[in-house]
């Protein structure tokens, strides 16, 4: 399998130098093949959000190597990595322009990392396009290509920002807890979905989460964070027969004492 | 004008002052031009280019440098005046007596004056907006739109953010000192100080307009500005209907304001389509 993403000894570091110095990752080493699809779990503070945007480039690196498809794009600034990389974010809100109709955010993410012009936005041969991938939601929305985004719910809102990361295949597609603002029954459906357009299109995909259930039920491969390290790194069979207990079970063993809380890893 | 403010206070999100500047910096370069003979048509095309730079550099400020817009849109508008005075060739204000405009070009189909200046206003009007409709419907007109709306999700879609925003303050400025341009050939002088309280007249017809219409397709919204702005001058002009001494008059234009801009606070719960009962307001 070749490889898609190689990260080298990431750091991040907050207020450095200061008495609140907070090492947030403290040496990653991840390679990731084409088709993973990693699901992340961990605490409050154990530097999943962070390893998100350092892969995205909202946070510049400070130390360490990230290599795309064999390119360094330690670099590069957000708007070039979203050639190859789309994300969606925990809030609805985040992942659509909100005053644009359905159309016009399809017809931008259409266009992700490629040069715009003075060519119409939205085209005609887009339409049906667009029609067909709304479609397969089953949320109703192939009729409403002209409604504003604002006017449709967080699940709907939440469902076409991941029609939008997918649309031009991404060769990496970075999912920021984003069915945790959902209520239980529709992030059900956007989980689903989720899996089915990363299975169809063979995505290499990262999964932050709350839910440990999600995480184990979701993806090849489970990867759990401490204190900015890697604590555990599952694939293949031992993945598949993980459960709940079984995990914390390996997370105790690897840090070697009691969780302080469990409440927030199941919560 | 107010189509100019229109941009970048509610599509970029931001509050650009550079409107006091650019305004009579259009005025005076309209002005000088057609003073040295050049056609009041392309005199007001410079002026509309003189907007786009004074634009540019807000837009340079703000995004390259980092200072925040009101301050970028402070600091460009008071350079501005200097600059300004400069095109006017250090004079106050400069006459266009018995010079060609492009009114007078409209009076020379027939018109009378003020038909005129109905007609000319009408069809520079109905063209910048039919051009931003064209222009918002591009690619990059989405963009701009998308990076007002939301930058974070709109650089995680590869646009880029701050060129867009010194584009939209360049086409914003371009309006304004546009309109500038056009207010010095119809006043029939330019006005080094016409700038002040530009930028709220602006925002009242946005106001005005926004009360009286919602959730209208773009090139609708832009319309209704146009109507906007003409409803306010009407209300200023009843109010001076009513005998207010002339130094009066600006305090009598900020009241207006203040109730233009306030009233639509009162009136928003009833028109909000069936949505929230807000039972405070209506009980009054």
């Amino acid at each position: 399998m070749p490889e898609v993403l190689k990260i080298k000894n990431l750091h991040q570091t907050f207020e450095r130098g200061t008495v609140n110095e907070n090492r947030v990752l403290r040496g990653i080493d991840l390679n990731l093949e084409a088709g993973d699809f990693v699901t992340i779990i961990g605490s409050n503070g154990a530097g999943k959000s962070t390893l998100l945007n350092s892969i995205a480039g909202t946070l510049p690196i400070q130390e360490g190597q990230i290599i795309l498809n064999g390119n360094d794009i330690t670099k590069l600034p957000v708007t070039k990595r979203a050639q190859n990389i789309s994300r969606v974010f925990q809030d609805p809100k985040m992942g659509t322009a909100v005053r644009l109709t359905v159309e016009e955010n399809l017809a931008l993410a259409m266009k992700r990392g490629q040069r715009r012009g003075f060519r119409p936005g939205v085209k005609k041969q887009d339409r049906k396009f667009f029609k067909k991938q709304l479609a397969q939601l089953n949320l109703n929305l192939e009729n409403r290509l002209e409604t504003e985004i604002g006017l449709l719910s967080g699940g709907q809102r939440q469902a076409i920002t991941l029609l939008m990361a997918t649309l031009q295949r991404p060769d990496l597609i970075l999912l920021d807890e984003h069915t945790a603002a959902l209520d239980p029954q529709t992030s059900i459906t956007v989980m689903q979905l989720t899996e089915k357009l990363i299975s169809e299109q063979h995505l290499t995909a990262f999964m932050v989460t709350h839910n440990m259930e999600d995480a184990i039920r979701y993806g090849n491969r489970l990867i759990m964070l401490h204190q900015g390290r890697v604590a555990i790194d599952l694939a293949g069979e031992d993945k598949q027969n993980l459960t709940v207990p079984k995990l914390m079970e390996l997370f105790q063993k690897h840090v070697g004492s009691e969780l302080e809380d469990d409440a927030i890893l199941l919560a | 004008m107010a189509i100019g403010v229109y941009l970048t206070f509610r599509i970029l999100d931001l509050a650009d002052m550079t409107a006091e500047g650019s305004f009579p910096l259009g005025g005076a370069i309209a002005t000088m031009c057609i003073i040295k003979g050049i056609n009041p048509i392309l005199a007001t095309g410079a002026a509309f280019i003189g907007g786009l730079i004074a634009g540019l550099v807000t837009g340079i400020l703000n995004t390259k440098l980092r200072i925040p817009s009101l301050l970028a849109g402070i600091i460009t508008m008071t350079g501005l005046y200097s600059i300004t005075s400069r095109v006017m060739q250090n004079a106050a204000n400069v006459s266009l007596l018995g010079k060609d405009t492009v009114f007078t070009i409209a009076q020379n189909w027939g018109l009378s004056r003020n038909n005129a200046v109905i007609a000319m206003g009408l069809i520079i009007a109905l063209l910048v907006i039919f051009l931003l409709v064209v222009f918002f419907k591009t690619e990059i007109g989405l963009a701009m739109r998308a990076t007002g709306d939301n930058p974070q999700m709109s650089a995680a879609n590869g646009i880029k953010t701050q060129g867009m925003k010194i584009l939209g303050y360049m086409i914003s400025n371009g309006c304004i000192a546009l309109s500038g341009g056009l207010l010095a050939q119809n006043n029939g002088f330019a006005d080094l100080n016409s700038g002040v309280g530009t930028l709220v007249i602006g925002l009242a017809s946005i106001i005005i307009a926004e009360v009286l219409i919602r959730n209208l397709p773009i090139g609708g919204r832009l319309l209704t500005l146009v109507v906007g702005a003409i409803i306010y001058r009407l209300i200023l002009a009843l109010v001076f209907q009513m005998n207010v001494e002339p130094s009066d008059a600006k305090l009598a234009s900020a009241l207006v304001l203040v109730v233009c801009l306030t009233l639509p606070n009162f009136h928003l719960p009833h028109n909000l389509k069936g949505g929230k009962k807000d039972a405070g307001s209506t009980k009054n």
